[in-house]
Formats: C-alpha cells, sequence, structure tokens
C-alpha cells in the first residue's frame, strides 16, 4: 500500500484513538478486570496499529505490534495465564509502543535500548511456542514450474466450476475474460452435461464446462493467477498444447496437506470466541472510542464559535440595558421574551463550552505513565491512584495542564514519598501512595495531587528562603506561608541533582503555569504523613456572573461567586487596628477590610468608610476579608477576556470585560487582593508597591 | 541572522512612516493590523509610564503603550488627533500610541542599512536600521526588540 | 460502467488508503466502520464488489460475508476478505464463508486493483 503525506496524519490521528483504548484496556485488566472483553479489546488496539502501520513500512513498529498482539492473542485464548509479569510487561509494552509511534511520527530513529528488553520480555512469554503459520501463503505464483521459457507456447486450459463457485461470487465470465487478456483465446463450452428441461436447471449446479486455448504464453503463471482463489472450487488443467508427459500437470493447485496449524486454529477459535462476545461487547460499549460516534473537529471553528456565543451574551445585555433605559410601555412581554433570549444565550453557551470539555481520564492516564517512570527512575515504589476521571475540562486548560501535573507528579514521588525502607522503618506501607483528583466544585475545577510521604518539613523551606534571601532572618511566617515560599521563584530544596530533578526546575513554573490559567493552588502537609497539592480552576474561561462596582470613578467587576455578602457599614460596626487599618465587626467576628481603590493603585478616596460598600469575600485559600469599593450596581453576566496573551499578568486583576456599552471594565481577583497582605508581598514590597507585578511591554 | 537581513530577504519593503517624540520612525508594513484615532484608554493599575490603558478593539482588549515614552522620550498626552497603530507581534495585538502617521514608504531593500554604530541606548537597541530619505532618514523599529517578552517580574 | 466498492474496515487508516488507491483506478468508494454498519451499507446501496477486513468489532469479517451469502440481495457478489493474517486455516475460514477472494495487509496496490479488476469484469 503506498501512502502520502496526510495519510499519514490519518494513520497518526488514529493511533492516537487506538493507544487510548489500549491504555484503558490495560488499567482495567490491572485492576482485575480480566474477562475476555477486556483482553479482546486490547487484543485489537494492538491489531488494530499493527494493521495500519504495514502501510507505511514502520517495520519497527509493524514487528514489535506483532509479537504483542501474539501473546495478548495467547491470553486472550488462555494458552497464557495472566499473572503479575505477564501484565506488568504488557504494561510496558503498551508504552514502548506508544514510543514507537511517537519515534515513527518524528521520523527518529527507533530506541532500541529501550525497546529490545522489553521485546525479549514478550517473547520470553512465547518460549518454545510453534513457529506461527503466517509464513505461509497461499499464492498460485509461487508454485515453481519448470516448464518452457520462451514466449509463445499455446496453453489448454480446461475447468468445470463446482456449486461453490458460484456462490462464493465468482463469475466464469469473468475469469474467461482475464484469460482472453493473455493472449489470443479460443473458448469452447461443453454443454453435454446440461439437463434437458429448463426446471431441472440449477445455476449453481456446475454443469457447464469451458476449454480454453491461449497462445502467446511464456508460462502458465498468468493463468494460474487468474485461478488464484477458485483453484479448489472447479476442476482445473492446465498444460501445454501438445505436449508429452515429460513435463508434469498442474493438475488441481491445491493447498499442501499440512496439518492445520495450532496457532491457525486458535486463532480461528478467537474469532469464534469474538463472534459470540459480540453482545456482550455491544453492551459493555461506552462508546469511548468509536469512529462512528464522534467527531474531529477543527479546534480553531470551536474557538472562534466560543467568541461569537461570547459576543452574542454582551449583545443581550446590551439590548437589555438600552431597554430598561428606553422607558418604553408596556414592555412587560419584552422583557420575558428577552428573557427567553438570555436563556437560549446561556444554552449555547453551555453547549458549546461543553464541546471542548474533555473528561481529565486521557490526561491522568498520562500521568499513571509518568508516576510509573519516575517510580522506576528513583527507585520508589509507588501506586497511583486517580478518581475523578470522568470530570470535564475545557480542552486548552487539560493542555496547559500536562506540564504542571508532571512536574507535580515528579516532585511528589521525587521528594515526597520516601524510599520503601524509610518507609517500612517509619511504620508505612512500603509502597507508597500517589493520589491525582479532580472534581468539580461551585464554578470550579479542583484537582488534588496527595501523597501519603514525609510531608514538607517546613523548618529546611524556611531555612533555604532565609538562604537565598527571600525572607528577612525574623520574619513571622505562618505554616502557610511557609509552605507557599516553594513557589517562590529561585527556590529549589534538591540538593542533589536527581534523574528527575536533574534541570533544577522549580515550583515556580508550576504555580506560574496554574496562575495563567486563572487558577491557584493551595498547598496542605503534614510532616511525617505527606502532602496534599489542591490547584482550584475556573470552570468556565469565558462567562462569569459579576458585580459591576465603582471604584474612583473606573467600573470593574468582582466574581459573584467569592461574595458572601455586600455590606454598607455603620460606625459602629468599624474599629481602627494600627495606623492604616480598619476592622470590620460582624456576627461577632472581625474582618480585615482592604482598600481596594489603594490596592488598585488609584489616588486615595476622600470617602468615608460609612459612605462606601464593603463586600465580604470568602474564597477557599484565603481568610475571610472584606474589600471596599465606592458604589455597587447591578450583577451581571460578564463574557470574561484574558488578557494574558497581550499584555500579560496584573496581580490583583484577572481579566477584563467589555461593558454593553462598549467600555472595558476590569475584573478583580479577589484571592489575589486577599493574599495581598501575605508575606512573600511583604517581602517584595519596594517603592511603595505591595505586590509585584508581570508586565509584558 | 539579524532582523535586518531577514528583512532583506525580500527585494521590495514597504513601511509606514510615523512620527514619535519628535522623530521619524517606521514600522514594516507586513506587522500592522490597522490604523485608528485616539480612543480613551481604561487605565491598568501598577502599570508602567508607557503603558497607557486598555481599550476595545472589536471584542479584544488590547493594550496601548506611549512609542515615545517607550523610546525614552517625553510621554505624550494624548488628543483626538493622535493616533494608534495596531500591531501583530509573536501572536501578541498591542496598540502603539503615535503623534502621527505620514506615508506607506516603498522602497528597494538594498536602500536599507545598518545603524550606524553609536552609544546604544533605550531608542538605538529598538532599531534595527534606517532608510535614507532626502536630507533626512528613517529609523526601522524593531517590534520584537520594543516589547519585553510576555513574561517579566519587574525590579 | 463505473463499478462501485464497499468497503469495511475498523481502521481508518486502512479506509482512507483503500478509498485512496481504488478512487485512482477509477472506482467508487463506499465505506463502512465495522460489519454492523457494513451490512447496513450493503442493504442500501448497491455493490459491484465489497472488500471486508477481518477483526473487527460489533460483527467481524466472516460475520459479514454468512450475511451477505445468506441474504436476499446480491448474494452472489464477490467479497474480498482483507486480512494481516494468511495460512491455511484463514483460507479455509474464508471459503466455508463464502469469500471470493482474500488479499494479505499490507497489500500492493497494483496487485489489489488487479484482482478487483477482474473480479469485477472492469475495464
Amino acid at each position: 500500500m503506498t501512502a502520502d503525506m496526510t495519510m499519514r496524519d490519518v494513520f497518526f490521528e488514529e493511533c492516537e484513538d487506538l493507544i487510548a483504548a489500549l491504555t484503558e484496556g490495560l488499567t482495567a485488566m490491572r485492576d482485575g478486570s480480566t474477562d475476555s472483553e477486556t483482553v479482546n479489546a486490547v487484543f485489537r488496539a494492538v491489531h488494530s496499529v499493527k494493521g495500519a502501520a504495514g502501510a507505511f513500512a514502520l517495520d519497527d513498529l509493524v514487528g514489535f505490534a506483532h509479537t504483542s498482539e501474539t501473546v495478548l492473542d495467547h491470553v486472550r485464548s488462555q494458552r497464557l495465564a495472566l499473572d503479575d509479569r505477564i501484565l506488568h510487561v504488557l504494561q510496558r509494552s503498551g508504552d514502548i509502543l506508544a514510543d514507537l509511534i511517537e519515534t515513527a511520527r518524528e521520523e527518529l530513529p527507533t530506541n532500541s535500548a529501550q525497546v529490545d528488553p522489553v521485546l525479549a520480555d514478550l517473547q520470553s512469554f512465547l518460549g518454545d511456542a510453534p513457529a506461527e503459520a503466517e509464513d505461509f501463503t497461499f499464492e498460485a505464483l509461487t508454485l515453481a514450474f519448470d516448464g518452457p521459457a520462451d514466449a509463445g507456447s499455446t496453453y489448454v486450459v480446461d475447468f468445470t466450476p463446482n456449486a461453490a463457485f458460484y456462490t462464493s461470487g465468482n463469475d466464469p465470465v469473468l475469469i474467461i475474460a482475464a484469460l482472453q487478456s493473455l493472449g489470443t483465446t479460443r473458448v469452447t463450452v461443453d454443454l453435454s452435461r446440461l439437463p434437458t428441461g429448463l426446471d431441472a436447471l440449477h445455476w449453481q449446479d456446475g454443469l457447464l464446462s469451458w476449454q480454453l486455448e491461449i497462445e502467446g504464453l511464456g508460462s502458465d503463471l498468468p493463468i494460474l493467477e487468474v485461478f488464484e482463489f477458485v483453484d479448489d472450487l472447479c476442476a482445473l488443467q492446465v498444460k501445454l498444447l501438445d505436449e508429452d508427459t515429460a513435463v508434469p500437470d498442474i493438475a488441481t493447485a491445491t493447498a499442501p496437506d499440512s496439518p492445520v496449524e495450532q496457532d491457525g486454529m486458535d486463532a480461528a477459535a478467537g474469532m469464534a470466541g469474538d463472534m459470540s462476545d459480540q453482545k456482550a461487547r455491544n453492551a459493555a460499549d461506552k462508546g469511548s472510542t468509536r469512529a462512528a460516534s464522534s467527531l474531529r473537529v477543527n479546534p480553531e471553528r470551536i474557538d472562534r464559535l466560543i467568541n461569537a456565543v461570547g459576543e452574542l451574551i454582551i449583545n443581550q445585555s446590551v439590548i437589555s440595558q438600552r431597554l430598561q433605559h428606553a422607558n418604553l410601555p408596556n414592555t412587560a412581554e419584552l422583557f420575558a421574551d428577552l428573557d427567553d433570549y438570555k436563556l437560549l444565550a446561556r444554552e449555547i453557551q453551555e453547549g458549546v463550552m461543553a464541546i471542548r470539555a474533555q473528561p481529565v481520564k486521557p490526561l491522568f492516564q498520562r500521568m499513571l505513565r509518568i508516576a510509573r517512570e519516575a517510580a522506576d527512575a528513583t527507585g520508589k515504589v509507588v501506586e497511583l491512584i486517580t478518581e475523578g476521571e470522568a470530570t470535564e475540562v475545557d480542552k486548552t486548560v487539560i493542555e496547559r495542564l500536562a506540564d504542571p501535573l508532571t512536574h507535580m507528579i515528579r516532585n511528589a514521588i521525587d521528594h515526597g514519598i520516601e524510599a520503601p525502607d524509610l518507609r517500612t522503618a517509619a511504620g508505612k506501607n512500603r509502597q507508597g501512595r500517589l493520589r491525582l483528583a479532580a472534581r468539580q466544585r461551585s464554578g470550579s475545577i479542583v484537582i488534588e495531587i496527595a501523597d501519603d510521604g514525609a510531608g514538607l518539613n517546613r523548618p529546611r523551606i524556611r531555612e533555604i528562603a532565609v538562604s537565598k534571601g527571600l525572607v528577612a532572618e525574623d520574619a513571622q511566617l505562618s505554616e502557610t506561608e511557609i509552605d507557599h515560599l516553594l513557589f517562590a521563584p529561585g527556590f529549589s530544596t534538591a540538593k542533589e541533582v536527581t534523574n528527575l530533578s536533574g534541570r533544577g526546575v522549580g515550583m515556580d513554573v508550576v504555580k506560574t503555569a496554574i496562575t495563567a490559567l486563572g487558577g491557584r493552588v493551595a498547598i496542605s502537609s503534614q510532616f511525617g504523613q505527606g502532602t496534599t497539592f489542591s490547584i482550584t480552576l475556573p470552570l468556565t474561561l469565558a462567562v462569569m456572573d459579576g458585580m459591576i462596582i465603582n471604584l474612583g470613578g473606573q467600573t470593574m467587576v468582582v466574581p459573584i461567586s467569592s461574595i458572601v455578602e455586600t455590606i454598607r457599614p455603620k460606625d459602629a460596626d468599624l474599629s481602627q487596628i494600627g495606623l492604616n487599618n480598619t476592622l470590620l465587626r460582624i456576627r461577632g467576628e472581625y474582618v480585615p477590610i482592604i482598600d481596594l481603590a489603594e490596592r488598585m493603585g488609584q489616588v486615595a478616596t476622600l470617602r468615608d468608610m460609612t459612605d462606601r460598600v464593603l463586600l465580604l469575600i470568602q474564597t477557599d485559600s484565603v481568610p475571610q476579608c472584606a474589600l471596599a469599593v465606592d458604589d455597587i450596581f447591578d450583577q451581571r453576566q460578564v463574557v470574561v477576556k484574558s488578557m494574558q496573551g497581550n499584555y500579560g499578568e496584573i496581580s490583583g486583576i484577572s481579566g477584563a470585560t467589555i461593558l454593553g456599552d462598549g467600555k472595558i471594565a476590569l475584573i478583580i481577583d479577589p484571592e489575589a487582593v486577599a493574599q495581598g497582605n501575605s508575606v512573600y508581598a511583604v517581602t517584595n514590597s519596594q517603592n511603595g508597591r505591595d505586590v509585584s507585578y508581570v508586565a509584558a511591554c | 541572522m539579524s532582523q535586518l537581513a531577514e528583512l532583506q530577504k525580500s527585494e521590495r519593503l514597504e513601511f509606514v512612516t510615523l512620527v514619535a517624540g519628535g522623530q521619524n520612525f517606521c514600522i514594516e508594513i507586513t506587522q500592522i493590523r490597522e490604523i485608528r484615532r485616539w480612543t480613551p484608554v481604561t487605565v491598568l493599575p501598577h502599570s508602567p509610564d508607557h503603558v497607557l490603558g486598555v481599550i476595545n478593539l472589536r471584542g479584544a482588549v488590547i493594550p496601548i503603550i506611549d512609542l515615545a515614552a517607550k523610546l525614552g522620550f517625553a510621554k505624550i498626552m494624548p488628543t483626538e488627533r493622535h493616533v494608534i497603530i495596531i500591531i501583530a507581534v509573536e501572536d501578541r495585538i498591542i496598540g502603539l500610541l503615535v503623534e502621527s502617521v505620514s506615508e506607506i514608504l516603498g522602497v528597494d531593500s538594498h536602500t536599507v542599512r545598518e545603524t550606524p554604530r553609536g552609544p546604544e541606548d533605550t531608542t538605538t537597541r529598538a532599531i534595527l536600521g534606517i532608510i535614507p530619505l532626502g536630507d533626512d532618514m528613517t529609523k526601522i523599529i524593531s517590534l520584537s526588540a520594543l516589547l519585553a517578552p510576555a513574561s517579566q517580574v519587574a525590579a | 460502467m463505473t463499478k462501485r466498492i464497499l468497503a469495511i474496515d475498523d481502521s481508518r487508516t486502512i479506509r482512507s488508503l483503500l478509498t485512496q488507491t481504488l478512487q485512482k483506478a477509477g472506482f467508487e468508494v463506499s465505506t463502512a466502520v465495522d460489519g454492523v454498519d457494513g451490512i447496513e451499507k450493503f442493504q442500501h446501496e448497491d455493490a459491484d464488489l465489497v472488500i471486508t477486513d477481518v477483526n473487527m468489532p460489533n460483527k467481524d469479517g466472516f460475520g459479514v460475508i454468512a450475511d451477505i451469502r445468506g441474504g436476499t440481495r446480491n448474494r452472489t457478489v464477490p467479497v474480498l476478505v482483507l486480512t494481516t493474517e494468511s495460512g491455511a486455516a484463514l483460507k479455509e475460514r474464508a471459503r466455508q464463508a463464502g469469500a471470493t477472494g482474500w488479499i494479505v495487509k499490507p497489500f500492493d496496490d497494483e496487485a489489489l486493483v488487479a484482482v478487483i479488476r477482474r473480479l469485477t469484469g472492469a475495464a
């Protein structure tokens, strides 16, 4: 099969799906589902890779796939019992197969050092099994015939098709036509066996015989080729005209009489097994990689669609506002219609976001492999468990999570989980446990990486931070603040360069990546027991419910999801603390008030605190606080426009939106503002700037 | 290959000439998306002097930079008569505030000269070459040198 | 008259390759993703030849042939089995199921086209 560039793309795309199915099946097998359905699925995936790869002459890939396939075949037909060792090798071979596909895609040479050991392991299971019968191909062409080599001999072909000839879709007329194309041909038909009455005639009975004389042939091979499929469905004689018996006749070209090879039989048995399992397979089919039920879509189209839907929602908002200002009489119905419009827009928006949302499962599966490799490289024994694989996240978020998650998993295995002996000495299981979980929580996705390892060594972290000048020697730091030092740029606890963290990539890169996604990372750790990292990401990147506020004449937006309550404070509720700070007393508790205008670098307002509105903020990772703003207006759905791409990060701002009147309103990031109280900001306080910022221009 | 050499690969080049900080500059035309009149910006908190704010460009939020200030000259006090040049560089869309835009200048690439060596300052770092124009000359702005990479912690 | 071919294979890559090769050779090509889809298409479209993979989910190649040969429509259509295996056992099974012929993957474009031309009587 010849193939060109676009075919390669199709092939590699298909390989992605096949590897996904393969990984899914292998994971199920590892978790204990060793039923024939699951093993079959894995077998089929490898088989399909092999089948398609053959077209591209990817010999290493085909060869490896073939051996894998054979082992899987033996397993599914139960010639090989599935034990831990075989399971492990199968997992590894899944990884190698994926690698071979990658090297083929990148057109790089095969990494034999990696491939050969696994190949050898696979072959060890096949041991003394008889050689496959695969090399035997029945081909009329390969039959040697020492006939005269000169051109111009006439051959006589006698053939009588039997009933099966006809029912197998063959047509004598076509055979004859093909023979006629080989050279000048004379055809005679023998009708002698036809019955006299038409009603006694059955077309299938094979009552007709033909004899053909074909001139000008160098050998009988072209003739035999024409009969390649039907040699046993007819009585066939091919001989040279006027020859003597010195040259052997090719009578019925028969299949050699070899006993059916055991593997072939079992392959047939396997196939029979396939058919009876069909129902079970249909029932169990979760439709995850069925070509017929999914669409491949150009991501750019989805992006354009999402933008358009965003505009639609703004447009609806604009119309709504204008209508309100227009003071039209009898608008009750109109507003009802507008509400419908709003609902429909929302539906479309959710639908489109859902298109882009994908389960995190493939990402988590990749992490399984990363964890395996990391454990091998560091000599740790680790089990990675995943939870919530079906949780759906926007596609772009998944792509950008891959690197941070990889870092964190490697970190957890390298630095978190202790060596097996140390663990046993500490009374823990030899095998460490690493849990990767995803769940949705009120407008956000939470991803957790939890290990039961050594936990964070806070005194040491603090020490290192001091030695690197990240904190003052005498700074008073809470546990959380110490934990977050891990994310400071330039911080790295690795005293030795290990196999994994050789490049000294620190957790600050992880933090940047997560923040760029509009998310947060929180750490929770107990020394000696383990550490949990929680990543919180906004659920949709595009639309958010916001509170429109006035801050020093500027219109801005605060996400509703973080506002607990809005308060117009009275003097009695307020207390001064320190020089510049005010506390709000609410329900018996004291909550710090943050002057948002000041945080945003505005000229200090002259308004009295009692003349302002306080927004009580509560989020996962910061204690309660209240943001002081000048006025609040209405609540509105806003489309979030990121400024990342064009500008960069602005501390305290998570994006911008375009209001109905076309003006831009910046969106406040309450958590970042609240965290402005943290030590990191304090130590970076220079030139009167409270928080560091990142700007692109 | 230097940016200048890259430019000179084409035979004919087109530039938009402009005035900023009282001097003549030009920008290669393929980097320019659009030219607009000045419109009020939304201020960004904690932004450097040369960043004026952001504007709404058909639904996208675009930062506007004072080109003169960025090059080290005095800030421009923008009015309706000033012009914003929307440029695209490395996937980022940004607006440059300039005093005025003169014309589209088409030249054979060999007329483009290297910047004469002299003491380096903020301005010369952002110039990738010059084009003689009668008695005067216009300086070609290197947009990538002008704009810092997307993430850089400020001191 | 242009001959129509129904190609059944669960591999997207193989379907694409077959379509490309056969269309270039002047055939009209229709594809199906597995045996069930294949029979469905077979019932509703004309085909001068069917080429089918063996190993497919939901209904394999032999199931397809059995349905065709045992059905009422176009029963004697030539069917080629496309397979990675070869050997006496395969041939036996193919024969039993009523296949007209077989082609081993990876196949040679020209050989495939030649066989199809012969079996359909196309030019």
